[in-house]
Parts: C-alpha cells; sequence; structure tokens
C-alpha cells in the first residue's frame, strides 16, 4: 500500500466525517441563536453544490466544458413546478420527471453537441440552454417571462414536509451526500476509469476498444439527470420557477463555482457553491457591486490555485 | 525466430484509395498479411504509410477499396469495434494516458476488452483479475517493475515500450506498430527490436518503421510503399535486390554501399 495516499484518505475521510456532523447539527445551532434565516442559506447553498457538482463530473472528469448546465437545472424546475401548477404534487412523480426529462434532454443535446470539440462544443451547449430559455419565455400558459408560483411543495408522504426549511435542509442534504458518495463512487469505477482516459486522450482510449462517443453521452446524461434533481429542489426553495434558472448567466453561475471550489476534485462542486453564496451573501450586504470583488476573487483562485480551493486542501490524486 | 507464415490472409487490402483533395495519399493500394508474420511497410516520406495505418485502424475512413480483416470487411467499422476484432495499433508518437501510473495504463486496455467497463460503483482497484492481467502484459514488455510510477516519469524508451504494452492487452490478432524505434537511441532501439521478436512468436504484426537495418531483421514480408502505392513485396532479400526499390526509395546509391557492408 502506498501510504501517502492512504493518509490521504484517511485525512479526507475525517474531514468528510467532520463536515457531516457540522451540517447534521447545523439547523439546531442555528434555532437556538435564532438565525433561522440562514438554514434556508445552506439549503441553497446544497441545491447550487449538487448542480454544481453534476458540472464538475463533465468538465473536471470528462474535460467536457458545457457551458448550458442550466438548461437541465431549469428544465428540472419546471417539470417539478409545471405539474405543481397543474395539482399533480406528488414529489416522486415530480422529481422522477425532473431527473428523467433533464437526463432525455441531455442524451438530445449530447448527441448532437458531442461532436463538435473545443470552442464549437461550449457555444453549441450554450446555444441548446439560450433555446430552452427563450421557449420557457414563451409559453405563457405557465408564467412566459414572469414565471410561475407554486403554492404547494412537492408530497413525498411520510410525513415529509417540505415547508419546513428544517426538513427540507435535510433532505437537501441527504441528496447532497448520495451526489457526492456517487461521485466519488464513479471516479474510481470503471466508467470512472474509462471517462478519464477519454478525457486525456480520446483517439488513444477508441484505439484501445472504448467506444468514446457513447460513453462520453452517457456521462452528459448523468449529470445532466443530477442538473435535473439540483432544479428540482430549487423549485421548492423558492416556491417559484422562471426561465431564467435556465439564462446563459446561470450556467456562468455553475461554472464559476466549479473553477472556484475544484476542477476534477469530488469537493469542488460543494466547496465553490459554499464559497461563492457565502460571498454573495456577505459582500452583496454592503455593495451592490459584490461581483467585483467575486471577480478578484476567481482571478486569484485561477491564477495560484488551478484545481481550485479543494485542491488546496486535499492534494490532488492522479487519477482522481 | 518468428513461426513460418501459413499461406492464410490475416489482413487482405484491395484497391485501397484516400485522397486529401488532389493528393492521392493511398492509390489503389492491395496489400496481404499472412497470419503469423512479422510484416514491415517502409516508404521513404509522405508515401503514405500514416495514411494507410489510421484506415487500417479505422480512424480514417477509405474513399474507395475494401479492407478484410480475418475474413469479414471491416471497411466502414468503427476504430472501437476492429480492436474488439483484434486488430490494434500503437501510436508513432507515444501517446499514454500521463496522469495514470504505468499499471494503471494497461488495466484501462485490459479493461476496455475484458467485462463491461458501465460498472459505476465497484472501485477499479479493488480488481484483482484486471490488476494480474496487467501485470502480466507488462512482465512480457520488461515494465513489471516499473508498475507503479506515473507514466509521464518514465524514460522515453520505456514509454514505448509501455505504448505497446497498451496495445499488447487488447490480446490483438494483429498488432499495428506505427515506427516503434522513433526516437529510441541505440540501447533502447535494441531492446525494442528484441520485445517485437519476442511478441512475433505470438502474434502477427504490421510494422511501419524507418530503420531499415530493424525492418531487415525483423521482417518475413517487406513491402515498399511509395506514392500510396504497394511498387514491392516479399522476402527481405528479394525486396532488397528489387530494381524498383532500389530506384524509387533506397536510392541506388546507398543501396549499393549497404550491399557492400553486408
Amino acid at each position: 500500500m502506498n501510504t501517502p495516499s492512504t493518509r490521504r484518505l484517511v485525512l479526507e475521510t475525517v474531514v468528510a466525517w467532520l463536515a457531516l456532523v457540522l451540517a447534521l447539527a447545523f439547523p439546531f445551532a442555528m434555532r437556538a441563536i435564532d438565525a433561522e434565516f440562514y438554514i434556508s442559506v445552506a439549503s441553497r447553498i446544497g441545491i447550487y453544490a449538487i448542480a454544481a457538482t453534476s458540472l464538475n463530473l463533465l468538465l473536471g472528469y470528462g474535460g467536457l466544458v458545457s457551458f448550458g448546465h442550466a438548461a437541465f437545472f431549469g428544465l428540472g424546475a419546471y417539470c417539478v413546478g409545471v405539474p405543481i401548477a397543474e395539482g399533480f404534487a406528488n414529489g416522486w412523480l415530480g422529481f422522477g420527471l425532473a431527473m428523467g426529462v433533464a437526463g432525455a434532454a441531455a442524451l438530445a443535446i449530447g448527441a448532437i453537441s458531442l461532436r463538435t470539440r473545443g470552442v464549437y462544443f461550449i457555444m453549441i451547449t450554450l446555444a441548446f440552454a439560450q433555446m430552452l430559455y427563450y421557449l420557457a419565455n414563451s409559453i405563457k400558459a405557465y408564467g412566459g417571462d414572469e414565471g410561475l408560483n407554486i403554492s404547494r411543495r412537492s408530497d413525498f408522504g411520510f410525513g415529509l414536509d417540505l415547508k419546513d426549511d428544517t426538513t427540507f435542509y435535510f433532505v437537501v442534504l441527504t441528496l447532497l451526500a448520495a451526489v457526492l458518495i456517487g461521485l466519488r463512487r464513479l471516479v474510481a469505477s470503471r466508467f470512472g476509469r474509462a471517462i478519464q482516459a477519454i478525457r486525456d486522450d480520446d483517439v488513444r482510449a477508441e484505439s484501445i476498444g472504448y467506444p468514446t462517443f457513447r460513453f462520453k453521452l452517457l456521462l452528459f446524461v448523468i449529470a445532466g439527470a443530477v442538473g435535473g434533481l439540483a432544479g428540482a429542489l430549487m423549485v421548492n426553495q423558492q416556491n417559484y420557477v422562471n426561465p431564467n434558472l435556465l439564462y446563459w448567466t446561470q450556467s456562468g453561475t455553475l461554472m464559476i463555482m466549479v473553477i472556484l471550489g475544484g476542477v476534477g476534485t469530488v469537493w469542488g462542486g460543494l466547496i465553490g457553491a459554499a464559497v461563492l453564496l457565502i460571498l454573495e451573501e456577505t459582500l452583496s450586504a454592503y455593495t451592490v457591486h459584490w461581483q467585483f470583488y467575486v471577480g478578484w476573487i476567481l482571478l486569484i483562485v485561477v491564477l495560484f490555485a488551478p484545481r481550485g480551493l479543494a485542491g488546496l486542501l486535499v492534494r490532488p490524486r492522479r487519477s482522481d | 525466430m518468428a513461426p513460418a507464415p501459413t499461406p492464410e490472409p490475416l489482413l487482405e487490402i484491395r484497391d485501397l484509395v484516400k485522397r486529401f483533395g488532389a493528393l492521392a495519399a493511398t492509390d489503389r493500394l492491395s496489400l496481404t498479411v499472412r497470419r503469423g508474420e512479422v510484416h514491415a511497410l517502409i516508404g521513404p516520406n509522405g508515401a503514405g504509410k500514416t495514411s494507410l495505418i489510421a484506415q487500417i485502424a479505422g480512424t480514417l475512413s477509405a474513399d474507395a477499396g475494401r479492407i478484410v480483416f480475418q475474413g469479414r470487411d471491416i471497411t466502414r467499422l468503427a476504430a472501437h469495434r476492429r480492436v474488439r476484432r483484434g486488430l490494434v495499433r500503437s501510436f508513432q508518437i507515444t501517446r499514454l494516458f500521463t496522469r495514470f501510473s504505468v499499471i494503471e495504463n494497461v488495466a484501462l486496455a485490459v479493461q476496455a476488452r475484458s467485462g463491461s467497463s458501465l460498472s459505476f460503483w465497484r472501485p477499479v482497484a479493488g480488481e484483482r483479475a484486471l490488476r494480474e492481467e496487467a501485470l502480466a502484459v507488462l512482465d512480457l514488455v520488461g515494465l513489471a517493475d516499473r508498475a507503479e510510477t506515473p507514466c509521464g516519469q518514465l524514460p522515453h524508451g520505456e514509454q514505448r515500450s509501455l505504448e505497446v504494452a497498451l496495445a499488447l492487452a487488447t490480446r490483438p490478432a494483429l498488432l499495428l506498430l506505427d515506427e516503434p524505434l522513433a526516437g529510441t537511441g541505440p540501447q533502447e532501439s535494441e531492446r525494442m527490436v528484441t520485445l517485437i521478436q519476442r511478441l512475433s512468436q505470438q502474434v502477427t504484426i504490421l510494422l511501419v518503421e524507418h530503420d531499415v537495418d530493424a525492418v531487415f531483421r525483423l521482417a518475413d514480408t517487406v513491402s515498399v510503399l511509395v506514392a500510396g502505392r504497394v511498387i514491392a513485396s516479399g522476402p527481405p532479400d528479394l525486396v532488397r535486390r528489387d530494381p524498383e526499390v532500389l530506384i524509387a526509395y533506397l536510392g541506388t546509391e546507398s543501396a549499393a554501399q549497404g550491399e557492400g557492408a553486408r
């Protein structure tokens, strides 16, 4: 056994458990000090963390710079929002639909855009997301550009009331943990290895027998479905669906989170989402130009920590 | 030495054509590789060797003609499917997965062949069978003691061996070696020649190589490619004396010198 990597693994496990304990205690602590507002801030971070993590799977492990990830996020949101507006609040249905439709959209978008590379891939994914944005804008029955207010939350039975901030927080936390563990496992699995090999050199990967296009497409579908899950949660958080969830700036925000947190690191999406949203929360209290300062921070991270903040905490592992 | 080549063709190329604009990189080219032989392909720069290898491997599609491998037409088959059928190539410029260790590189190639890669949960590092098979391949090319080294840290010669190991791990019936001696020093070159000789006992090899000395030592059959066509094909000694070859490729003077040296 290779000792430095074992030590790193132990360290990472300890940090993960510590983070989990803190996350479990968080809502109770906030209630104790009458700062319940922060529970919903934390839920928001969790939702963005799921979305950013799914983008990181594409960006960091697949080498696919998708600039249209908001498409899946927004589709997921509409797939929960529209049925609720029509009176179908079943959460299993809504969330299942969100992941299914987002995954199917990823299949269609990926089947076309994965035939291109580099800048063209970035532009074509962006174009698809923008098409969906304008589509959502034009559907007046569901609010058009004004969006759609949702009176109810998704109903999962078992007495789970998503209206309750603490309950919702724990639902988000559970799903986030599942996504992070899933990513951790995927990256070290056969498929994860293959997809990273394809990222590094797809011609070489094909020449040892990998169907590179299909593997990339499958990765795109997985990432899209998880993006849809984040969107489904988002509706329940803000009681509101609007086309802005699909707008390209949303894709940009997710990308900034990934870069800030660490491209190709398991924790990158979570760290990036937390840092960006906390910065937004604190800086915007002082200035409306908070994005100016975030820009500087992003610049510093990109220049001095190419593997993001996660890369500073956990030294990079070669095959991970 | 290699086993005596049997007449059965493993790979048959008939009237293959590939044009880039006005230039015919492959010009109604026909070539037969028999099972069990080491078949060397030589030719001056720009003769179309690289295009031919790419067409055989499936990364470049031919404009016309047929490629038949093990009795089946593979002319339109995707590259990764050809690998599954036992036709695999190595690259002239070393292309390895540099973020992975030596054994992980080979395990990737083993994984592509054995079992499904659509496994998303089980850590691949825990798969003993994969590891053992990768180690066996590394042993074959003499890199077993380098298994855990990050492959970027290998010296050039060993990277060339690893390049071959990757191809070998797919258990090919036909191994296309694209200039395996490119950029190697005399010692490394000797090592590679020995390796190819050893491999030739297990697998048919189609070898593209600039080093004419190595070619004449290794090959059972030599084909000479000039301007996209095979102008001569046969045992090394015959090809060496072929007047057309002397004029078109070796250049009569240098060929005469080569004869004198031997």
